[in-house]
């Protein structure tokens, strides 16, 4: 008698998607261990873009560290320098010291982080459609932040990689026409954003896609150390801006746009609302730049010396970035470099709950989180 | 009895004769060739004409779907080759053409070369039944709408050949939900096919237009209610069964990278590519010749019209709609793509059959005129009983079907 058959034996099959994939949003590779169309579970593993911040920054002076903070979100640089600056000017007040910054440039820095938040958002609004599979929204964002840059390469000459906020002021003044064309943007831009709710945000496909798809409650999210519209996504109100003012957002009233369920559909209308609230902001920045003549003012950066030397001691300071709660650690030692740097990545802790998220989803879903949590390489791994 | 191909010999010989006399050619022969070779080389050289023009479809049509995407996303699309950009697939193609013909090393190297020839053929074969206009059908056969059933079929095959061959993960993945979605998506495009054939009792393409061509109350798609959802039935399945957004899952780019033709390039890759856009506009002239009347004129006073332009523009205006879609509507996920299919559309087509096959039985038995035909056709009254159907419909395709469930 034969021995009675066995059960036709099936593995996992193992597919490494990335780190070139077309929507792994950089040089993210997911390890996916699948069955058929079913993901059992996805390994994320990054360094892919490791350039060593972190290290570089112990032997730079502090002014030459602030390009290379461009180059970690390179998506929302402006937001990235701020949250330097203000750690090191934070640093040089604690050690009684502080920078006389004056009030035009509070203005302009504002101003510039809210556009390039909008800007920030605009390109997740963009990519999340082209991972969902519609590839028109993505060219209608894009035409949106390419005016936002042009203002850009205005006022600093760059587009992507700014260093245009410097300790004490921003680099340059504004042009005479930047606040014209940024309002003529704005009204425009408002009109767009209920396009693109049309285009995308309340299409039926898309809905069906991303409503509870890797639902993340509240404490879940706290749990992981999620930040920013992720967090809010979850329907936790949480926002530097408003709960830890620094630089000036205590002198704006916006909302602060949180989800219900915290699915990937949540997280992403937080963005869009978002940007609305950004919106809101930069107008309010103008009209109190105007209401105060400031727009005229010459003096846009305090002298700082180019040899800073921070009195010995340590700060950490966080400011909200589009991605989340970005956090700066430095150490001085009383010289022009500093003896420490480290970096509160909120990407990283965003993509650390991929592993959890993606149990038992299918492999189109995988690609939905991703895109939802709207991670950067580039600070991920800096 | 005489082997098929010893008649269709004779028909040839026949039909050349014939064509020899009416042409007038009797002597024009040229001298030592037999009629036989003279037949076979004029069927060659009709054969690469028209196989010419069918290529040039996909051509034209890789352009017209540049040009709308590009206008539907502001921006210009190609302008830079010959006048508006006319040339740029011509030029596209001659590059790939040039391209090093890359076959992966650990593929199944037969099949993967195999492949790209068998989408090809079997997707440009089924031109050979579609009536472009009133005298002509390049195989004008009784069983024409079966043979389209049957040889689009074979694409299927191609494509988990290429997954198969290619020894790709991502080829593989694209090739599975090929194969699941075409094969799932045959069966409601079949069912609807099927009412047309219960409504009229033929497969041949070129009578069915014929009966359309009275004007637009005459088409398939007025008929009655269930043929108006059966055309919508149709269309859609048409979509999934040619891969295009919503449905394009097998080359879903953000997901799979480009599914079953991912390790394909050069020229085989072209194969595909045209392949893909011969598809789409052989399902659209299918739906346009089975729903919307072919090459007939809407209206007869219309009908001085040549019938090509008819035929053309309903077919047109159906890729149109197809590449409309593709460039707004987002891509839907694989079990949706399922429960679409097989808990909305199947039973749909079955009340639609039901429904038609009613219809079609009062017709023949004339009760329809013993009991409607008091005050009007049966057909109108289901088109009075429109909304009721429609209600039907809904209620079945919601009742028994739960929300989609995640997999976990």
């Amino acid at each position: 008698m034969a021995a009675p058959k066995k059960a036709l034996r099936t593995d996992e099959m193992v597919l490494s998607m990335g780190p070139q994939h077309p929507s792994t949003h950089g040089v993210l590779r997911l390890e996916l261990k699948t069955d058929g169309e079913v993901v059992e579970e996805a390994i994320p593993h990054i360094g892919y873009l490791h350039r060593n911040f972190e290290k570089h920054a112990e032997s730079l002076p502090y002014f030459q560290i602030i390009p290379y903070t461009d180059r970690m979100d390179y998506i929302a640089a402006m937001n990235n320098e701020l949250g330097f600056v203000l750690a090191v000017e934070k640093l040089m007040e604690l050690g009684g010291k502080p920078i006389e910054i004056p009030e035009k440039a509070q203005y302009i820095r504002v101003v510039v982080c809210e556009m390039n938040r909008i800007a920030s958002h605009l390109l997740a609004f963009g990519t999340y459609g082209m991972d969902i599979g519609a590839l028109t929204p993505f060219l209608y964002a894009f035409r949106d932040r390419e005016t936002i840059l042009g203002l850009f390469e205005d006022i600093c000459g760059a587009r992507l990689l700014y260093n245009y906020i410097r300790f004490g002021g921003v680099s340059r003044d504004l042009t005479p026409d930047f606040h014209h064309k940024l309002r003529r943007f704005l009204s425009k831009f408002e009109k767009n954003i209920d396009t693109y709710n049309t285009l995308l945000t309340n299409n039926k496909i898309f809905l069906e896609r991303t409503k509870g798809v890797a639902v993340v409650s509240v404490d879940e999210a706290v749990q992981y150390g999620w930040t920013g519209p992720n967090l809010r996504g979850s329907g936790m109100k949480w926002d530097l801006r408003k709960d830890e003012p620094y630089s000036i957002y205590d002198r704006f009233d916006f909302e602060i746009p949180v989800g219900e369920t915290g699915d990937c559909w949540d997280r992403y209308k937080v963005r869009m609302d978002e940007m609305r609230e950004s919106v809101r902001i930069v107008r309010q920045a103008l009209d109190q730049m105007e209401e105060n003549g400031l727009l005229d003012d010459p003096n846009y950066a305090a002298k700082v010396s180019a040899k800073l030397r921070p009195p010995v001691g340590e700060v950490y300071f966080r400011t909200e970035t589009p991605r989340g709660d970005l956090g700066y650690y430095i150490q001085s030692d009383g010289t022009n470099v500093p003896s420490r740097v480290k970096v509160r990545s909120p990407c990283f802790t965003a993509l650390s709950a991929m592993r959890k998220l993606s149990r038992g989803l299918l492999v189109a879903d995988i690609i939905a989180i991703i895109g939802s949590i709207d991670i950067v390489m580039g600070e991920i791994d800096r | 009895m005489k082997h098929p191909i010893e008649t269709a010999a004779e028909h040839i010989r026949a039909t050349a004769a014939e064509a020899t006399e009416t042409l007038n050619l009797g002597g024009a022969w040229p001298a030592g060739l037999p009629l036989e070779t003279v037949i076979l080389l004029a069927l060659a050289v009709i054969g690469i004409i028209s196989v010419t023009v069918v290529a040039g479809i996909p051509i034209v049509l890789v352009l017209m779907e540049r040009k709308v995407s590009a206008y539907f996303q502001n921006r210009l699309g190609p302008t830079r080759v010959g006048p508006w950009g006319l040339l740029v697939t011509l030029a596209d193609g001659i590059k790939l053409i040039f391209k090093e013909d890359m076959v992966p090393p650990t593929s199944d190297r037969k099949l993967f070369r195999l492949a790209p020839y068998v989408v090809f053929a079997a997707s440009f074969a089924v031109v050979a039944v579609i009536p472009p206009f009133q005298s002509t059908v390049i195989g004008n056969m009784d069983l024409g709408l079966f043979l389209y059933l049957a040889i689009s079929s074979l694409i299927v095959l191609g494509i988990i050949m290429a997954g198969w061959a290619s020894n790709s993960k991502y080829s593989l993945f694209g090739a599975l939900r090929a194969a699941a979605q075409i094969v799932s998506y045959e069966i409601p495009l079949g069912l609807a096919v099927l009412m047309i054939v219960m409504t009229t009792g033929t497969l041949n393409m070129q009578h069915l237009v014929m009966d359309q061509a009275d004007g637009i109350h005459a088409w398939y798609m007025f008929r009655h209610p269930f043929l108006f959802i059966g055309a919508f039935i149709y269309f859609i399945s048409a979509v999934a069964e040619v891969n295009r957004t919503p449905f394009d899952l097998p080359e879903a780019e953000s997901e799979i990278v480009a599914g079953f033709h991912t390790e394909y390039s050069g020229i085989r890759f072209a194969y595909f590519f045209l392949a893909e856009y011969a598809n789409a506009f052989i399902v659209s002239a299918i739906c346009a010749t089975l729903f919307l009347g072919g090459w007939a004129a809407p209206f007869p006073f219309l009908s001085g019209v040549p019938g090509i332009v008819w035929f053309l523009g309903k077919t047109m205006f159906l890729v149109f709609i197809m590449m409309w879609m593709r460039w707004t509507l987002p891509r839907v996920r694989v079990d949706q793509l399922m429960s679409l299919c097989w808990k909305y559309f199947l039973p749909i087509s079955f009340v639609n059959i039901l429904g038609t096959g009613v219809l079609a039985l009062l017709e023949r038995e004339e009760i329809g005129a013993q009991l409607g035909g008091l005050f009007l056709s049966a057909d109108a009254v289901s088109w009075i009983a429109f909304p009721f159907i429609l209600a039907l419909l809904g209620w079945i395709a919601h009742s028994g079907t739960e929300p989609v469930r995640r997999p976990s």
